[in-house]
This record gives C-alpha cells, structure tokens and sequence, in this order.
C-alpha cells in the first residue's frame, strides 16, 4: 500500500485518533556505540569482557529466538543496522505510517540491571538513558524515554532517576522484571520511593535473566514454552509487589505491566483473593484485599493481545480488567508485534477505543 | 447433610501420614534402621505448615492428633456430612522431596502400605492415589506395578514441582505405566523446591508460594503439551489438584496464538493446545479461583468450553471453605451432575467396576 498514492483522508485535528504506543524497542547499531558516554574504565570492560548475565551465553539465549533480532523480516533498515537501530526507517515503517502520536521507548539491547557487575551497571544504564535522550527522543517529540536504572543497588538507582526525573523527554522508570529478587522486596523500595515522588510510573517490560527457571518445576525445553512464560513470571512478579506492601506503602505509586498481554490478569486477583481468606495472618500490612491494589495501581499494555475463540470473551475479560487498565503496545519491531488494526477482534465503541489506544497512557503517563 | 452434594466423589482428600516412625512397621530391616538411627522426622513440607489457617480448617482440627488423622475424622467431616459415595486419598507426604531415591522408593512404598491397611481397608468407600519416587522412573514404574492389581488405587500422584519438567522425556515411563494401567496422573500443590518458585527468585510469604503455583501448574502442563506426552499418550489424563480454574481461558488462548506461530517448534504437538488441555486435563474445584459475581462463574465457563473438566473436592482438610459450601455459587445446574460424579467416574476408569 502506497500511502502517497490515496488523497489524505481529511479528519479535525481534535477528533482524529492518534495512537499512543507504549512499547516501541530502539536498538544499537552496536554495544560499541555506547562507548560515547562510558567512561574510559568500563569501555575498555566492556570490550573485554562484555555483557556478565546469569545465563550460559555472551549475547544470545539458551532458548533462540524465532526469528533474527527478535524482529519482523521487513524491519531491518536499508541503511543497514539491526531492526529498531535508524529513526527514519521506524518512521517511515512505523510512527508516520501508524499515525503515533507518542511511543514510549523500551531500550532492550543493553539492559544495565541484569549487569553482574554492578559498576559496569550503573555506568551502562546512565550510558543508554544518554543515548535515549540524544538520538531518539530529542530528535522526535513523539518518542519518549525510560530511564533505565542499575536496580540491584537501589541508592544508585535513585541518583539515576534523580538525574532525569525533571527532563520532559523521560515519562517513566525501567526495573528488569526478573530481578535478583522478587521485585517487592524491601532492597527496591528507595525506588519506588523516589517514582512516587517525582510522579513517574514503573515501566515494566518482560525482561531480565534472573538465573532461576520459569516457575518452580524447572527449565522449560522449547521457546513456545519461554515465550508463554513471560506471563507467569509477571504474575509472580504483581503478587510481590502487593503482598510485600509496596502498592499499600506507595499509594501513589503506578505500575505498567508491558508485554505480557492481559488475560491471565483477573485470575490473579481472584487466586489472591480466595489464598488471602485464610492466610491473611500472615500479611497483615494489606489494608485491603489484594485484587483492590491490582486494580488500583496496575495499568497492563495489550500486546501480544488475547485471541479468545470467541471474540466477544474479550470484551468479558477487558469488563473483568477494567476499561481503563489497558494501554495499547506494538512492540514493534519484534516479530510478534501487534498491527493496531487488527489487534483488537472484537468490536470496540469508540470511547473504548480512545481510552484503549491512547487515552489511558495520556492519564497514567501525565501526556 | 448437604443435599446438594449426595452421592459426590471426592476427588482431593489428604490423609495425614503422622510420620515416618508410623511407618517403621512397612519398612524392610535396613530402612528401618535408618528411619530410626537417623532421626527422621514428620517430612512436613513447606507449602503445608502445621500451623498455618489454610493447611487445616479451624472446626477440622481435632483436640488431639492431626487435622486429617483418622478415618474416623474423615467419616464425620466429609462422608456423612456431603454423603460422599467414594472419598479419593491424596497424600501429601515429603517422601519424595529427598534426594536419595533408594530412600525415597521405601518410603512411598510404605506410605502406599499404610493408606491401604489404615484407610481403605476400613472404608469401603475409600480410594487411593499412588506416591512414586518421581526421579528414579524405574522403580516408579515398579511401584505403579506393585499396586497395579488393587484396584483401590486409581490414579499416580506426583509433586507439582519436581527436578525437571514433567514433560521431559525421561519421566515417560512412569506415564507409559500409568495409561496402561488406567491411571490419570495427578500434580499436588507440594513442591521437592529443586527450583526457587518463581522465575522471578524467592518470595517472602506463603501466601505467595501459594498464588504462584497457578502458575508452576500451567509452566508443568505447558510442558507436558509441548514436549508431545499427549500425541505419545493419547488415553492419559493428568488431574491437576489445587490449581484452581481462573488461569485456563488465558492458558488456551495463548497456547494456540502461540503454537500457530511456533509450532515447527514442536511439530509432534498435533491438535490445538486448547483441544488437548480439553481432551486430557481434569481439574478440581477446591480451590476454585472464580470471580466475586457468581454471575460471572457462567462467562468464566463457558471461556474454558469444557463440561468434563471440573472434578468435586473438598481438599479436607485444607481450608477452603466454611460449612458445606464445598460447590461456587452461581455453578449451573446442569454443570453439578456433571461435577460431582459423572466427570470423576470419566478421569478414573478403575473405579467402574465398583460403582452399581
């Protein structure tokens, strides 16, 4: 389809629909590009030794990927480079052709708080917030950053947030959601202290080799069982959040659950819920019952989105959720990314679709 | 007694074994010996603490002894008050979170013993699920075999979380035993903790580990799909007990989304892994997980799409819920039948030959 070709369609400005995507992946060309705001110590370690992660390779994963970079084939920019690495290009593909008014940028490639080593970690995240601001989000205003943090030692993680929290480009903090611990534990909490004071949500996209297995029986074989298991571990992930007190001990605090899709979300309030009855002696800092802080304080972004077989159970499932919950995401340029005009089955009322595809982000990220 | 509930099969009962000194009678010399010069204790496990609200009922504990103790406290907490017709025994013993399979395959053996002599021996009501030692397959399938002429024992118990995987290759033996012998495999919620619980690392509280093995539930069925156990097992049924029903919409359609894309990944996965999650896996209904609006219970129902999956348990005597409310508010009627026994009597052929 040529877009030049066809006459504009002719829409007000203020009644045009303009999606909002929170899940957009810019990559380097290189980790060597990042050599631009390291210092001289951890260029010459990154060079020789690299990326430390909890998992047996240097780059890549114990469960290859099903297709190059992760990404769709038609994605790799003529100006060569890895998909996702030449703004024109994810212009032209993406934010022009989908008609983005803001993405939401979630820097993958180099990812500071899996580092082992967290020196080497805090540099790298401060390197890639630099990289953010200079090559993306300062060069389209439609595009913002995360700023991305070495979590593991939460002092340092604040001073990073302290660093940008004021610089309109940045809208959110990234945590990797598999940590060295679950992610409500007491050693985070200067983090979360620090977001809800500056009023910047937690952008939480699936990521990070934590070492352990998907869940407690063990490895999985096959990619079509990591893949599925992002949800699981984000589910885990939400219950430590809440059972820790961490949404009852930062009220204000929001938390954006991004590509993990959304059907698994209300069977975690209920499971909380019916365990809570009896075991409720145990967290008695839960003021509420659990699935109150699940819809209070979680936002989850669509993709990859639910395919019922019956698409009339989405509307059921995004009723159980809640309207206002769900934050549209492509994820582009991975191979699984969802088309904004097909994600969606099932029939939508235009106020839904508002809320769904750009409205909702608008009120959580304060855009 | 509930009439709602007559003639139920109960499908989640844990008899509680007092430990492994009840079982120096069943034990050869040499493992006696050892049970008694090294001291080993009760193997409570983890998930189940002796003190904790949800591993037994306040009005089911007894004064003395155990929650769950005798046959006696079984008969006036469940059979008569639910009319139950057939009670099956889940133990939830430690046995096989040891790590010495030797010890492990004389210890389940004697636990088998002990259900049999004092539990269904005293009630003809009564059936049993097998302990194996999960991680040594042959003598699993030796003790499958040993019991296999009993047809008081219907279905192989095994731990929701295990060293690897139960879709692994190496545990097919023990499912190879199983179909043969009509057994569905059923996963508990007890865990060996070969693994931390969440992919995530360890969680702090109970009530996590808990909540979380929704999902070890689904990371085992996973597996067991995608490893081909289904294609290479087409009778077996695997009984999940404790899982609750609110994950499986979700699971299914992710399931498929995922294997239209993937499944040169695994091309010996040959139906729809909605179909074979319909065709093979029964689930009981305590816990439920379902939502607050009985209402709701009916959409929730009808996303899974299965009226043969849902077995009655009580999960005595685990506390799940108050009184006689064993069976969720706004359940169709239609789907009660079905529940209490007609679903039961599908998942476990063995017990035809002794239901008129």
């Amino acid at each position: 389809m040529s877009s030049t070709a066809l006459p504009k369609q002719e829409t007000k400005a203020e009644s045009r629909l303009r999606i909002v995507d929170c899940d957009i992946h810019p990559a380097l060309r290189s980790g060597a590009e990042l050599d631009r705001w390291l210092p001289q110590r951890w260029q010459q370690h990154r060079r020789e030794y690299g990326l430390r992660l909890r998992q047996p390779f240097t780059s890549t994963y114990p469960y290859p990927k099903s297709a190059p970079a992760l990404s769709r084939r038609d994605s790799w920019p003529p100006s060569g480079g890895p998909p996702g690495s030449d703004l024109d290009f994810m212009r032209a593909q993406h934010l022009d052709f989908h008609d983005i008014e803001y993405g939401m940028l979630q820097p993958l490639s180099v990812r500071g708080m899996d580092q082992r080593v967290q020196g080497f970690a805090e540099a790298v995240s401060s390197a890639v917030n630099e990289w953010q601001q200079e090559d993306w989000t300062s060069k389209d205003q439609r595009l913002k950053g995360t700023i991305a943090v070495a979590g593991e030692d939460a002092a340092a993680a604040v001073k990073e947030i302290e660093r940008w929290a004021k610089h309109p480009d940045f809208v959110q903090i990234s945590l990797v959601t598999r940590a060295l611990e679950p992610l409500g534990r007491s050693r985070y909490w200067p983090i979360y202290e620090a977001a809800e004071h500056f009023g910047l949500p937690l952008g939480l996209h699936t990521l990070g080799t934590s070492g352990h297995s998907v869940a407690g029986g063990g490895w999985a074989s096959f990619y079509y069982e990591e893949h599925q298991a992002v949800a699981m571990s984000l589910s885990a992930m939400i219950a430590s959040f809440i059972m820790e007190g961490v949404a009852e001990r930062f009220p204000k605090l929001k938390m954006v659950i991004i590509e993990g899709g959304f059907g698994w979300v209300p069977s975690l309030g209920w499971r909380m819920d019916s365990h809570w009855h009896a075991l409720k002696s145990e967290v008695p800092h839960l003021r509420r019952k659990p699935s109150e802080y699940l819809k209070s304080q979680f936002w989850f972004t669509t993709q990859p989105v639910e395919e019922p077989e019956n698409p009339e159970h989405l509307r059921k499932l995004v009723d159980w959720i809640g309207w206002d919950r769900l934050l549209f995401a492509t994820d582009y340029p991975h191979w699984d990314s969802d088309d904004p005009r097909y994600a969606f089955k099932c029939r939508l009322s235009e106020e839904e679709k508002r809320a769904i595809f750009a409205g909702n982000a608008k009120s959580v990220y304060g855009l | 007694m509930a009439a709602a509930t007559i003639g139920a099969i109960d499908c989640d009962l844990h008899p509680a074994i007092p430990g492994c000194m009840a079982l120096l009678p069943y034990l050869d010399e040499h493992w006696h010996e050892e049970v008694v010069s090294r001291g080993l204790d009760d193997l409570d496990l983890a998930l189940w603490p002796r003190g904790a609200p949800l591993t037994a009922r306040g009005d089911w504990r007894p004064e003395k002894g155990l929650p769950g103790g005798s046959v006696e406290l079984l008969r006036s907490q469940i059979l008569e008050p639910f009319g139950t017709s057939i009670g099956i025994l889940n133990t939830m013993f430690g046995a096989p979170a040891l790590h010495n399979v030797d010890m492990v395959a004389a210890l389940c053996r004697a636990a088998n013993d002990w259900v049999a002599k004092e539990w269904l021996d005293k009630d003809a009501r009564l059936r049993a699920g097998i302990l194996v030692p999960v991680e040594d397959p042959s003598l699993a399938v030796q003790e499958i075999e040993r019991r296999a002429a009993d047809q008081r024992f219907v279905q192989v118990l095994l731990f929701g979380a295990t060293e690897t995987l139960l879709g692994r290759r190496s545990h097919w033996p023990i499912y190879e035993a199983a179909q043969r012998h009509d057994m569905p495999i059923a996963l508990q919620v007890t865990s060996a903790v070969r693994h931390s619980p969440t992919a995530n690392g360890w969680p702090s509280y109970l009530i996590e580990d808990h909540v979380n093995f929704a999902q070890t539930f689904q990371s085992q069925l996973l597996s067991m799909i995608s490893e081909g156990v289904f294609t290479r097992f087409p009778k077996l049924k695997l009984v999940l007990l404790g899982a609750g029903i609110g994950w499986v919409p979700s699971f299914l359609w992710r399931g498929t989304k995922e294997w239209r894309a993937l499944r040169r990944e695994v091309p010996w996965v040959d139906r729809s892994p909605a179909q074979i999650l319909r065709d093979h896996v029964r689930i009981s209904c305590q816990p439920l997980d379902s939502p607050p609006d009985p209402n709701d219970l009916t959409a929730l129902l009808e996303m899974i799409g299965c009226d043969d999956m849902l077995l009655f348990a009580t999960d005595w005597p685990h506390w799940r819920f108050d009184g006689t409310e064993a069976l969720a508010p706004g359940l169709p009627e239609e789907m009660r039948m079905r529940l209490l026994r007609d679903n039961a009597i599908a998942t476990y052929p063995r017990l035809k030959g002794s239901l008129s």
